[in-house]
């Protein structure tokens, strides 16, 4: 069976073109400085101004990671939708739909194959634009499949989680796919191949608690919120104080939870040190994912 | 033996404790007066079981969720001390702290040595503070990591009663690692090659819950509950309103029948009639007979199938409903 498909060539100048056109600047949202969306880009999405790593398309995060930022998406099998008939204020299904038409995503997570540093790698990603990133059975089913094929490759996977955590309108199955995707992650880690988790902001609840800690090593990206319980819930109802920088990335890197804690640019490097060393192999470091991340 | 003057009246059992009053004051009065009073009771009593039958068979899931949380329902300890011979409580998690909240131990099933893990939320307030309220800490997680190695070293079936509303909310929780405590027990969950039962025995709260609960078998009391957000938190985030709980429970899908047709948990062990707060004793001899069932069945699989159907029940949480429908 096939799992490949849409070959994705780069797209370097025509990145996110339509959320650009009609919005030419960002405000940073720490410190309010008007970025030119041009530079932003070219930037790789970090703040001149005070270096805050701002959210980022999941294309752009694989064009960053992958060799000259070449990667196939993998096709992920379609489930059952709105397992439990949900409702609130709105259809989860509609919510689904309205989520599914700004993203262009079918759903919180893809699945990549490429490169990196000559390394053939698997890299599940959660998009926070697409209902926070939250973990449904499509986004367990996502890591399931990424785990699958690097298994079968000889593959090390990679995922990258930003996530508020398990996806209440899919309740109990929700839930359980912590179970699942931890069941997923074990399955490489018992054909001793490498498992990165690459937490960016934030990665909080049940993806945290779940397949995201639990990598062979953990990296974390600058200054992102990485936690179990929200900050609001602990602040509200236990009514404790909270420490400067509680539950940053540095915070959890201080306690023992994270291993390298990277500024955006640095990433992909970080990433082609630790899996070729993991996998006994020289890396391919002539091969730059684009060219404006080497500085 | 739970109609002392604490007891918590649910407002579905109000017209119950009203018939119970009458039978007891009839009773008392008898003792005085020597009447006859057994026909009045009979009648009475034919009367309670109607209404207990009547209520109990029709919970809405909001009213399970209060019995659920019921504070004279049987607890994690009450079954252990009731199910489990020589029950001898093992501490710590070699690295921080004993989390009491977090029970775990050895003893023996019906005979057979097993490790034993719950979370016991107490049953008065100090029992409560000393439990924490059934809220595990990293440390609590640890622990139950450390004894379910234990088990897979000495080939010992693990036993866990879930109980808790969730892993506690703190900062030096969260500066632990609470997340990572979680996920590894999860982990130590899914690679252990003995069988493990766990039984909601009441509230199966989030990831605090399934911590302990990513088990070959998962049974659950008739009018537990367990769910992904408790019905206050996803009322308070989906409709930003407290007052929509009831709308929460019931869109959570979190009541023992909703989870056996979506093929999350394996039984419903039903309760005494009138929930097991009204008979702890029989609710725990039930949940002992199903264990017993269950680990009878386990006991025949070899250790790398009992770890590999657990690992592919997981596998098919989610996706299996998808196709079955
Ligand atoms: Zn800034």
């Amino acid at each position: 069976m096939n799992w490949l498909s849409d070959f994705v060539r780069p797209k370097i100048k025509k990145i996110a073109t339509k959320d650009i056109a009609d919005n030419l600047w960002t405000k940073c949202p720490q410190c309010g400085k008007m970025l030119f969306n041009k530079e932003l880009e070219k930037n790789d999405f970090v703040c001149s101004g005070c270096d805050h790593h701002l959210r980022l398309p999941l294309n752009r995060r694989f064009e960053m990671l992958f060799d000259n930022g070449e990667y196939k998406l993998i096709a992920l099998p379609k489930l059952q939708e709105d397992p439990l008939n949900f409702k609130d204020s709105k259809k989860y299904t509609d919510r689904l739909k309205n989520y599914r038409k700004v993203t262009g995503n079918d759903d919180a997570v893809k699945v990549a194959q490429g490169e990196i540093g000559g390394i053939v790698s698997i890299i599940a990603a959660l998009d926070f634009g697409f209902m926070g990133g939250s973990m449904g059975t499509a986004v367990g089913e996502g890591i399931v499949k990424a785990a699958d094929i690097a298994v079968r490759g000889g593959y090390p996977l990679i995922t990258i989680a930003a996530s508020g955590g398990a996806r209440m309108q899919e309740g109990i199955l929700s839930l359980m796919q912590m179970a699942r995707t931890t069941a997923a992650v074990n399955m490489i880690k018992e054909k001793k191949l490498p498992f990165v988790s690459i937490l960016t902001d934030p990665t909080t609840g049940g993806v945290s608690a779940s397949f995201a800690m639990l990598g062979d090593v953990n990296i974390a990206e600058k200054g992102c919120v990485i936690g179990f319980a929200g900050a609001r819930v602990i602040e509200q109802t236990i009514r404790e104080k909270l420490p400067d920088g509680f539950q940053k990335a540095e915070y959890l890197k201080e306690h023992g939870m994270v291993d390298i804690v990277v500024r955006r640019p640095e990433m992909r490097d970080t990433l082609i040190r630790v899996i070729s060393i993991l996998m006994h192999q020289k890396p391919q470091i002539s091969q730059l994912a684009l060219e404006n991340h080497k500085e | 033996m739970n109609t002392g003057t604490n007891t918590l009246i649910l407002d579905f059992e109000k017209t119950i404790f009203e018939i119970e009053t009458k039978i007891e004051s009839l009773k008392y009065l008898a003792q005085d007066e020597k009447v006859d009073i057994s026909q009045e009771v009979n009648r009475l009593q034919h009367k309670l079981e109607k209404q207990m039958r009547a209520s109990y068979s029709n919970l809405s899931p909001w009213q399970k969720s209060q019995v659920a949380r019921h504070p004279s329902r049987p607890h994690c300890l009450d079954y252990v001390y009731a199910l489990i011979e020589d029950f001898t409580p093992l501490c710590g998690d070699r690295c921080f702290a004993d989390d009491e909240a977090m029970v775990g131990g050895i003893g023996r099933f019906q005979g057979t040595s097993v490790v034993v893990l719950g979370q016991e939320k107490g049953h008065d307030i100090e029992s409560r503070v000393k439990y924490n309220f059934g809220m595990a800490k990293p440390e609590g997680y640890r622990k139950a990591k450390r004894l379910m190695e234990m088990a897979d070293k000495f080939n010992l079936p693990v036993i866990a009663f879930v109980d808790t509303s969730g892993a506690f909310p703190g900062v030096e929780a969260e500066a632990r690692g609470q997340a990572e405590a979680i996920a590894s027990s999860i982990e130590k969950c899914l690679q252990i090659s003995v069988p493990m039962i766990s039984v909601i025995i009441g509230e199966g709260g989030s990831g605090g819950a399934i911590a302990i609960a990513t088990a070959n078998r998962v049974l659950m009391l008739e009018h537990s509950i367990y769910s992904v957000i408790s019905p206050e938190g996803c009322a308070s985030i989906l409709w930003r309103s407290a007052d929509k709980v009831k709308e929460a429970t019931e869109a959570l899908r979190l009541t023992a029948q909703d989870l056996r047709r979506l093929g999350v948990i394996d039984e419903i062990i039903a309760e005494p009639l009138g929930g097991a707060h009204r008979n702890p004793a029989q609710a725990i001899e039930r949940v002992g007979e199903s264990i017993a069932k269950h680990l009878k069945e386990l006991m025949a699989q070899s250790r790398d199938e009992l770890k590999k159907r657990r690992t592919d029940k997981f596998f098919r949480m989610g996706r299996h409903f998808a196709e079955s429908k």
